[in-house]
């Protein structure tokens, strides 16, 4: 009997693509790399940021490097819109106006290019956000993958919303807007001609409409999350440590839709670490959870809400996430590491 | 497709496990053999609500944590050549080898892709004739149909840039080696039911009949693991032994013939080293010599592997259901999915990485009632 395993040498010199898909491998990133060279970060990190002495105003940005560029249910384009859209929303601003910034690679049908950027122009124009400003670069064959888009969003705060990843309270009810898993096993399935195509589509759309539904709540309303890359899993341990509680979710509320949950099956992967963008993860007071669904289903991009579970009392364990499983056992929610990869069998 | 909500249903689990409850009045360990399996029952919970003293025993089935590490460093070694395409299935990207896994290799520079069939493999060694394209094959007799089916595939096409690193492990035999060593204390086996769906069971009958051990086939849903255990324990609690069937959905006795006949025109029975286990006798698949020519191991002469072990890690006790991933002392420590020292933390069906994503801690550790 052999009892002995190799020890590797774990990879510290380069970046692997894990750093960039969510996980505990991008909060090593951030806090080891990228936040020391800018002073550091006060506080916890948020999807937007308040612009000091602005009066309200609120800033994010965000890179967009999808492929294929185009997918069941959207594309680069539309996507870079609802992507910064809703990265201010989760912070409780509508947005004001955006910028594009894009990197083209040399080679790419003009074509494509009209084609992404006509679905861009319309999904900003449909969220009532203009396009104020913006460049354009393009680099050699094979410096990047045909298009790469980032925008970079100014909102303006709702009035009387002061959400927060760090506002999490005890007691809370846990809301989620609309079945998890669409956006990433589409892309992936439409990447890799996996075939769940047909059935697949990704949820890629503007969620500040629904935030614009809840700002009533005002300061009853405490924390909400668009759980994209790193997928629900990620979004509720960040909640659970910037809030410093414990989060409790049902396993049985938590709508995967049976395509998402069968191909996930067959993959390998977990619906609740693929990312999602057209869905948010609400923290809201108890008193006001019943109104706050009734808000979300009053509009398409809700109608599917429901509620998943709770903050767990102060003498839980702050930071971590549990979650209630079908046959009635406790295991933990954890963050996901880095790539998802599919397993053998 | 619907399989899913039937299999996950709470009201039936609860009338599972309190059936379970009623029939079980003696604490025994039942291995599930499959890696698969073990994450459901890791995943949902299903090993902490048994019967008082009654164990389940996580067993060597998954085929990421059994593939030798002198194949990994072999495989790793042929990746770093220029002109050469690794592709393997995506969990195998992050087992250590000595020195690096593949996916550091990839950020290095090497080609290595990852796919979703061996089928994909051949058609990257088509689309892009001047690279090597190397297929790391491994599994249990689950995958092997379709990695025969590839090679076919690739003498058809008369492809000559594609080959294949074989590591196919053959579960019989690990269950044989399992029943032989004196510190065995499974009583009885949940088989492994995708295995089962490929080759049938009558391969189990003469365990089964000579160690006078229950086995039932049973399936990967919560609802599967709960009736396959409850369906063992009965066989125990009535002093049986039998082969039995939970997973009537997609296993029949002889199996799949089909898939069982290209798995014999393309591979025969070789003896194979378990990383963790040791050299079992016939418990391996290898190209036959006739397809000698899309052998990776002999296509590409690799010298001058050595491998380094840590005496820390467990993995063989791990494997063999002897000891628990809480049993290591480097577990959630030094030991952790994002740095794995053994194979077992790095798949989602390894025992360490199913209990650690569950939050598992020591006894001595424990915390709460939630780990």
């Amino acid at each position: 009997m052999i009892t002995e395993c190799p020890v590797p040498r774990a990879e510290t010199e380069r970046v692997l693509l894990g750093h960039g898909a969510g996980g505990r491998l991008t909060a090593e990133l951030l806090e080891h790399t990228v936040l020391p060279a800018f002073g550091g970060q006060e506080g916890p990190l948020e999807d937007a940021s308040l612009l000091p002495g602005s009066g309200g105003l609120v800033m994010s940005t965000d890179g967009f490097v999808v492929s294929p560029l185009f997918f069941p249910g959207g594309d680069i384009g539309s996507l870079a819109v609802h992507g910064t859209v809703n990265d201010l929303a989760m912070r409780g601003a509508e947005p004001v106006a955006l910028s594009v910034a894009l990197i083209v690679e040399e080679g790419l049908e003009l074509g494509q290019l009209e084609a992404v950027l006509r679905s861009l122009g319309k999904a900003a124009q449909e969220a009532g956000v203009p396009v104020v400003t913006g460049d354009t670069k393009v680099v050699g064959r094979g410096a990047a993958d045909k298009v790469f888009i980032t925008t970079t969003g100014v909102g303006k705060l709702l009035p009387g919303l002061a959400v927060s990843a760090a506002n999490a309270r005890p007691g809370d009810a846990v809301l989620l807007s609309g079945p998890i898993g669409l956006h990433g096993t589409a892309v992936l399935s439409t990447r890799e001609g996996l075939g769940f195509e047909a059935d697949i589509t990704s949820d890629t759309r503007p969620l500040h409409r629904l935030v614009a539904a809840l700002a009533p709540l005002g300061d009853r309303l405490h924390v909400l999350r668009d759980p994209t890359r790193g997928g629900l899993a990620a979004a509720l341990n960040e909640v659970a440590r910037d809030s410093a509680v414990a989060v409790g979710i049902d396993e049985r509320a938590v709508p995967v839709p049976e395509p998402v949950a069968a191909a996930c099956d067959i993959l390998g992967l977990d619906p609740l670490h693929v990312a999602n963008e057209g869905c948010m993860v609400v923290f809201v007071a108890p008193d006001a959870a019943d109104a706050a669904l009734a808000e979300l289903r009053s509009l398409p991009e809700g109608s599917g809400a429901v509620r998943i579970g709770e903050v767990l009392p102060a003498d839980g364990h702050p930071g971590r996430v549990v979650m209630r499983t079908v046959v009635g056992a406790q295991r933990i929610m954890d963050m996901p590491l880095g790539e998802q990869l599919p397993r053998i069998c | 497709m619907k399989y899913l909500d039937e299999y996950r249903d709470p009201e039936l689990a609860r009338r599972l496990l309190d059936e379970l409850h009623r029939t079980a009045t003696h604490p025994w360990q039942i291995m599930e053999v499959c890696g698969g399996q073990t994450h459901t029952l890791v995943r949902q919970g299903i090993d902490e609500l048994l019967p008082a003293g009654m164990r389940m025993i996580h067993g060597p089935g998954c085929p990421v944590c059994v593939t030798p590490l002198e194949t990994l460093d072999r495989a790793m070694a042929i990746a770093a050549r220029p002109g050469v395409t690794l592709a393997s299935f995506g969990d195998m990207l992050r087992v250590p080898g000595s020195h690096t896994d593949l996916l550091a290799l990839r950020a290095r520079g090497a080609d290595v892709r990852v796919v979703y069939t061996p089928m994909d493999a051949v058609k990257l060694a088509e689309e892009h004739p001047d690279r090597d394209v190397v297929f790391l094959a491994v599994g249990f007799e689950t995958t092997a149909p379709a990695n025969a089916m590839a090679v076919l595939h690739a003498s058809r096409l008369g492809l000559r840039n594609f080959s294949m690193l074989v590591s196919h492990v053959l579960v019989p035999p690990a269950m044989t080696a399992l029943l032989e060593s004196p510190e065995c204390e499974v009583q009885a086996f949940l088989a492994a039911g995708h295995v089962c769906a490929v080759m049938g069971w009558t391969e189990y009958e003469p365990i089964v009949a000579r160690y006078r051990v229950p086995v039932v086939v049973t399936g990967f849903e919560p609802l599967d693991l709960l009736e396959g255990i409850l369906m063992a324990t009965r066989q125990l609690e009535d002093g049986r032994a039998e082969i039995e069937n939970q997973y009537v959905r997609a296993v029949r006795r002889q199996g799949n013939g089909e898939a069982q006949s290209a798995v014999a025109r393309v591979f025969q029975v070789t003896d194979r080293a378990w990383r963790g286990i040791g050299d079992l006798p016939r418990s391996g698949l290898e190209l036959r010599p006739e397809l000698a020519s899309f052998d990776a191991a002999r296509r590409y002469d690799v010298d001058g592997l050595h491998s380094a072990e840590d005496p820390e890690c467990i993995a063989g006790g791990i494997l063999t259901g002897a000891r628990l991933p809480t049993d290591c002392t480097a577990y959630g420590t030094r030991c952790t999915p994002r740095h794995p020292l053994g194979a077992p933390m790095v798949s989602t069906e390894g025992t360490c990485a199913a209990f650690h994503a569950a939050g598992r801690v020591a006894t001595s550790v424990k915390e709460g009632t939630s780990s």
